[in-house]
């Protein structure tokens, strides 16, 4: 009864079964197409369901980057000065290099845990494109660092005398540029995740593939001090995010077959 | 066209091909570059602004142009290699990456010395210097990556990977960096700006750049070969050759 319907009516019922999990996928080994989109549907909801889990249960490691930030910030007026027209200017440079440097910091653990536990293989091993997955596991990434960073960017903006104005653009340039930040960070994360110590060499890898997205963010909140249109800006931050959403899986999962084969 | 490519693949046969191409390439490279040189620096008349300090363009251009396809070379190389797996390609991204550093390095401090008579300063942040250094941090990333692996195998195909992740990434940098200067700093002095050149000032300039282009060519010939001997050191002809059988060895293979 099942099996017939689905047949008859093609497409519609396939992104039904999607939606619907796993019993009707089951029902109707006969349609491979099925099978497959089903499958992938719930294989990344999969791992983005265990990845949040896994991380929310380890709370430190997703408040290490964000106090990071909040540390790196309190330095500069220390540093520098803490005179506030001084670092109204320097703000949203200030704000965009440290809540980099946080969004780097969080990326080595990013595929390390589960290249110690096996893990990642299992992944690598799954009928699933690991392309698709590793998507899912830098959506995670960005929900719990960049997102966070972005929230909490405006809060230090205070600190830093930011003006008034700026402090939406400051949040919304951030959390468009972290999720760019978060793909092409992870393909650095890929290659360096088999070898021991690849956190100095991850930041050699990834920090010249980020001054475009930190030319752009930083330019944002600038240009909102100044009064210029945003727009511009914003929408070059969307288009490397969709560029990299475009290109970067692939990276990423060549990447981990590397590692893992190495 | 398969059959060519197989062939190419093969390190014996481009061992024994290379021997024949490459003295004709350092031939070129000697000849341009000593031509170049004398024409563009004894030669070639001064600059009417910038007085004799413009000659350093003989070397600042032709090595930034040289930087900049050395790593388009190195990610086509990855391409090859990852495609084909082709190991005679790998190697020669392999024994590019350390020359294109190099260059990147010439063309960076060339246009650290050129600054001081010009702007008056050893670093501006010019958005073309900007974009150089930044592709000098890509050389030394692909460089440190190749060497952190210890595996040969994953060494190579991870140096192709992230080679072609950043060929794809250095016209990104390139605009967002020229974007960056038109929006931080007045348009001041920038290196294109000079009036056009005359035929006696850009003649030498084209041989420069051949002259680095044969170079490039011999050196990277001459390296492959180095580094075909030390990966295949376990292979029967690469021992023959060692052991005293070279006349017999090389003769065959040029054949």
């Amino acid at each position: 009864m099942q099996e017939t319907g689905l047949q008859e009516t093609g497409l519609h019922s396939s992104s039904d079964s999607s939606l619907n999990g796993s019993d009707s996928v089951m029902d109707a080994p006969s349609v491979p197409l099925l099978e497959h989109q089903g499958g992938l549907m719930i294989a990344v909801k999969a791992t983005l369901v265990r990845d949040l889990t896994l991380l929310l249960r380890r709370r430190g490691e997703v408040l290490n980057p964000l106090v990071f930030f909040a540390l790196v910030i309190t330095l500069f007026p220390i540093a520098i000065s803490p005179d506030p027209e001084l670092l109204a200017t320097i703000a949203p440079g200030l704000l965009w290099v440290a809540a980099l440097l946080a969004a780097l910091l969080s990326l080595d653990s990013l595929f390390r845990s589960d290249y110690d536990d096996g893990s990642l293989e299992q992944l690598l091993l799954a009928p699933q494109p690991l392309a698709a997955l590793s998507v899912a596991k830098v959506a995670v990434h960005w929900l719990l660092t960049g997102l966070p960073l972005a929230l909490m960017a405006p809060l230090l903006g205070i600190m830093l005398a930011l003006p008034a104005g700026s402090y939406a653009v400051l949040a919304l340039s951030l959390a468009l540029g972290t999720a760019s930040l978060s793909l092409i960070g992870a393909i650095g994360a890929a290659l360096t995740v088999g070898l021991a110590r690849g956190g100095v060499l991850l930041s050699l890898l990834v920090l010249p593939l980020y001054i475009p997205v930190l030319i752009f963010g930083a330019g944002a909140v600038q240009a909102a001090i100044l009064g210029d249109g945003v727009s511009a800006h914003l929408a070059i931050l969307g288009a490397l995010l969709a560029a990299s959403l475009m290109l970067a899986p692939w990276a990423i999962a060549a990447s981990l077959r590397i590692s893992i084969n190495g | 066209m398969w059959a060519f490519i197989h062939k190419l693949g093969s390190p014996k046969w481009f061992y024994g091909i290379s021997a024949k191409l490459q003295p004709w390439f350092w031939a070129a490279a000697v000849l341009l570059l000593v031509t170049g040189s004398l024409w563009g620096l004894a030669f070639a008349p001064a600059d009417y602004q910038q007085g004799n300090s413009f000659r350093i363009i003989y070397v600042h251009v032709p090595a930034a142009f040289l930087a900049q396809s050395i790593f388009i070379s190195m990610a086509v190389s990855g391409l090859v290699f990852m495609v084909w797996k082709i190991k005679v390609a790998d190697m020669a991204a392999a024994v590019m990456a350390p020359l294109g550093a190099a260059m990147t390095f010439v063309a960076l401090f060339s246009g650290a010395v050129w600054g001081v008579p010009t702007w008056g300063t050893w670093w501006m942040w010019d958005a073309r210097l900007t974009s150089m250094l930044i592709l000098l941090f890509l050389y030394l990333g692909v460089i440190a990556l190749r060497g952190a692996f210890t595996s040969r195998d994953s060494a190579s195909r991870a140096a192709s990977v992230l080679a072609m992740v950043g060929v794809i990434n250095i016209p990104i940098i390139k605009y967002s960096v020229d974007w960056w200067y038109t929006l931080h700093q007045p348009a001041s002095f920038t290196l294109t700006s000079r009036p056009t050149m005359p035929t006696e000032m850009w003649l030498p300039l084209v041989i420069m750049v051949l002259g680095f282009y044969s170079f490039f060519i011999a050196l990277t010939l001459m390296r492959t070969r180095s580094e075909i001997l030390r990966r295949e050191s376990s292979k029967r002809w690469v021992q023959d050759l060692v052991n005293g059988r070279v006349v017999n060895a090389q003769a065959e293979e040029t054949r």
